[in-house]
């Protein structure tokens, strides 16, 4: 089965994100398509899935054209998209998903789920409940389904964030022994190394155009070079500052819902200081994070910020103390959807009662220009990227924090948006301000964490110091898998 | 943009005349001479335009109200309920405040006011404390307002002699709104209407409730990261909804009816929830939706006069335009479907 994308081109508006594109691929590729932020990646994708319509060219699978714009034209024609965040429906059990949108009775289903799962080295159990399986377990539900439907083109968008090292390997052999059997698959990623390790072939995007092809592996420094114009570099590590005093302190804190809660939580955490929460999905790092912030209220232990205790209080006296979070969901937690850079600002600066317009203009102008968003004042926060989502979000900050909490900083952003947001955090730690982050990337926690603190099953099981430690060590302690030195 | 907002307001008003002279011609009724009948009944003569401002002024107030719980992200239903409470409260006033006109006006107009606001806040209060979906608490506030006010008129204020679900006693004159013309046409009404949706539109516009209004309604959690007390910008957003329909309630009792009669909203506050569904939060087209649907339902007496159609056709259509502006709304939307949620700009 051959796909082939002729002169594919959609526009937003004035954007064009999708500009002239062609690929043509045989069946049993491994195909990678690379690209920055905004590059016209997941555009070309939901095209292809079906899910926009393009505004020129066309999609063909072995010869045949598919109705653009219509996510089942695109399916029947065996092409099928895995979603970043998988398209599970939650309260089904596995094999009630498994069995959406197919004939099959209730039996064949469990039979069909167990006899494929098996096939490619999956564990999933038929009668458990999607909302209880992990990411990972989602995802290879979803992959079952979709090859089941008949899918001869599977699309996976960024399919590595949030999955353990053991199941990407398991992912990354299925997905070569589908390309064995003459499955044609395409790969989107920001992670180089990946891209390398599986694919065969690649494709390079750059502001909607298609700038290169490659057959793989490659040096990753020349796949940088093909991604940006100007040739960022990878980030260095950043070197550790001098630590200050204590700005929090937690003992035996319980947290959270009890499947991705936190107990019995001890911490310190210094002024100036870079923590890096490593963990599975729900291993307790968001309501770790969230208990910090004052977002979900702590049902046991102590919590002094500077000395003051925190227990009970509101929201509001944690942001009075200093303390901000960046919420994982930039969208869904962070921003005001439909309201604009410039309201966004204006509520962020504690206005008076009547608002000067003029002066917020002034302060989105200069916030936009500072942060390098790509939006103007009036553009509202859903009309932005995601990277450009988390800088007017970086933008709202408080100029004087004292602990700074964030989950996922770069998720999704390319290499280039990703040192840049760093830097700006980084800058933060010379007026003392303590960070907190939580990563899937083990890489960004190595490198930007002074230590790294590894959660399990709600628990801080390790403590690595972030120069001693490799991403092997924070890999393995992840699965759980405590040598010395736990807390 | 400007364009094409013209366009999404004509088009289901097209539609829905379309759809009404078929209706007409079903009802054996000469359609165009009926639409014509409605627009005269409305408009022809200084005493049918008094009428119908009178028939504005308490949807556009309701309205103004509705825009504010609209941007909050609620869907205050009970809007309908507030009105009578704000119609109780203005009667227990009248009906018991001896005194001079300007004096025991202001009094009746502010009672409602206060009783509009307070069931507006129960509502709320289900919502932030109890977590009551609004809807649910709005239609069930209503029930009881409606169920109170026909206590009332039927016990403690019935009439001498007479216990009639036809109305309490009319009050004093001097609680009545002053007329002018010779009409039914009440100035303070409607200086008070004018008023109340100019002070929205500069409540929404400039200050700082406005916004949090906005941003609450936008996303809750955001907000309240952001700094907004998302619990207390709810209650205040029902205080002013509840207030504005209890002053359209006021209204009611001292410009139109001089009493209480049970039902006094009249599906008003209902109509006030459709005006803002079309005109969304810009306040000028709440005014003109309004307008619009006041002459329907004032102009449409006239098919009963003439044709010996029943005056409900105008109600009907109403629903009819109400559908059709909702229906064109999602048709848009499926179209505009394929432009992603998330430009992908950079």
């Amino acid at each position: 089965m051959t796909l082939a994308i002729s002169d594919i081109t959609k526009r937003f508006g004035n954007l064009v994100a999708n500009d002239d594109i062609s690929l043509d691929l045989g069946a049993g590729t491994l195909h990678a398509v690379l690209g920055e932020n905004g590059a016209g990646k997941s555009t070309l994708m939901k095209i292809l899935s079906g899910v926009f319509s393009p505004d020129a060219g066309s999609i063909t699978v072995d010869g045949a054209a598919i109705k653009p714009g219509s996510p089942r034209a695109a399916l029947a024609a065996g092409i099928g998209m895995l979603y970043q965040e998988p398209l599970v429906c939650l309260p089904f059990t596995a094999a009630e998903n498994f069995r959406l949108g197919s004939r099959r009775s209730v039996r064949t289903a469990r039979d069909d789920l167990v006899d494929t799962s098996r096939r490619f080295g999956f564990r999933l159990g038929p009668s458990v409940l999607a909302r209880n399986l992990s990411i990972g377990e989602r995802q290879q539900l979803e992959i079952v389904r979709l090859l089941a439907a008949g899918v001869r083109v599977l699309i996976l968008d960024e399919p590595t964030s949030g999955i353990t090292a053991d199941q990407r390997q398991t992912l990354f052999a299925a997905l070569r022994r589908l390309a064995a059997e003459g499955l044609t698959v395409l790969f989107v990623s920001h992670k180089l190394a990946e891209v390398n390790e599986l694919c065969r072939s690649v494709t390079v995007l750059r502001r909607g155009r298609v700038v290169g092809s490659s057959a793989l592996p490659r040096p990753e420094s020349e796949l940088v070079r093909m991604m940006f114009e100007e040739g960022a570099s990878l980030p260095a590590r950043s070197p550790v500052v001098a630590r200050g005093g204590v700005v929090a302190e937690l003992d035996s804190v319980d947290a959270g819902d009890g499947r991705t809660g936190i107990r019995g939580a001890h911490l310190r955490i210094r002024r100036g200081e870079v923590v890096g929460l490593a963990g599975l999905e729900g291993s307790g790092q968001s309501a770790l994070l969230r208990a910090l912030a004052g977002v979900a209220p702590i049902r046991r232990g102590r919590f002094r910020i500077a000395g003051r205790d925190m227990i009970g209080r509101r929201q509001r006296s944690f942001a009075e103390s200093g303390v901000a979070l960046l919420p994982g969901g930039r969208l869904e937690e962070g921003l005001l959807p439909g309201l604009t850079i410039a309201e966004h600002l204006a509520l962020a600066a504690a206005p008076p009662w009547i608002i000067n317009w003029r002066d917020a203009q002034a302060r989105a102008v200069e916030a936009i220009a500072a942060f390098r968003i790509k939006g103007r004042a009036d553009s509202t926060a859903d009309e932005l990227s995601g990277g450009n989502q988390q800088r007017l979000l970086l933008s709202l900050l408080p100029a004087r924090l004292q602990l700074l909490l964030m989950e996922h900083p770069t998720r999704g952003l390319d290499l280039d948006s990703a040192s840049y947001i760093w830097a700006r955090l980084l800058d933060r730690r010379r007026d003392g301000t303590a960070i907190v982050f939580s990563s899937a990337d083990l890489d960004e926690l190595l490198t930007y964490a002074d230590r790294v603190i590894v959660c399990f099953e709600g628990r801080l099981i390790a403590e690595r110091t972030a120069s001693e430690t490799s991403v092997d060590e924070i890999g393995t302690l992840i699965g759980g898998s405590v040598a010395v030195g736990a807390l | 943009m400007n364009r094409q907002r013209v366009t999404s307001l004509l088009a289901p008003v097209a539609v829905a005349l379309v759809a009404t002279v078929g209706l007409l011609a079903l009802a054996d009724a000469p359609p165009l001479q009926a639409l014509g009948l409605i627009g005269e009944g409305a408009f022809a003569g200084r005493g049918r335009v008094a009428d119908t401002l009178m028939a504005w002024a308490p949807v556009a107030i309701a309205g103004g109200g509705l825009i504010v719980t609209f941007a909050a992200g609620l869907w205050n239903i009970g809007v309908e309920g507030q009105m009578v409470t704000g119609a109780i409260a203005a009667s227990a006033v009248a009906r018991s405040l001896p005194g001079d006109r300007p004096l025991v006006i202001t009094l009746t107009v502010l009672a409602g006011v206060v009783g509009g606001a307070s069931w507006g806040l129960i509502a709320g209060l289900l919502k932030v404390k109890g977590r009551v979906n609004e809807i649910f608490a709005g239609i069930g506030l209503g029930f009881v307002a409606q169920a109170f006010a026909t206590y009332l008129i039927i016990g403690p204020w019935q009439r001498a002699g007479v216990a009639s679900t036809s109305g309490t006693e009319p009050f004093r004159q001097e609680t009545w709104l002053p007329t002018v013309g010779g009409t039914r046409l009440a100035p303070i009404a409607l200086t008070v209407a004018v008023l109340v949706l100019l002070g929205i539109r500069l409540v929404m516009r400039n200050t700082r409730f406005g916004l949090r209004l906005r941003a609450v309604g936008s996303n809750p959690a955001s907000a309240a990261l952001l700094g907004v007390p998302a619990g207390a910008t709810t209650l205040r957003a029902f205080l002013v909804g509840g207030g504005l329909a209890g002053l359209a309630g006021a209204l009611l009792v001292t410009g139109i009816q001089h009493k209480l009669v049970p039902a006094i909203g009249g599906g008003r506050g209902f109509l006030a929830v459709l005006v803002v569904l079309l005109a969304g939060s810009r306040v000028w087209v709440v005014g003109l939706i309004a307008l619009f649907f006041a002459a329907i339902s004032v102009g449409s007496s006239q098919l009963q006069l003439r044709l010996n159609l029943d005056s409900s056709l105008g109600s009907v259509i109403q629903g009819l335009l109400v559908l059709t502006a909702v229906l064109y709304g999602g048709w848009r939307a499926r179209r505009e479907r394929s432009a992603p949620a998330i430009a992908p700009a950079g």
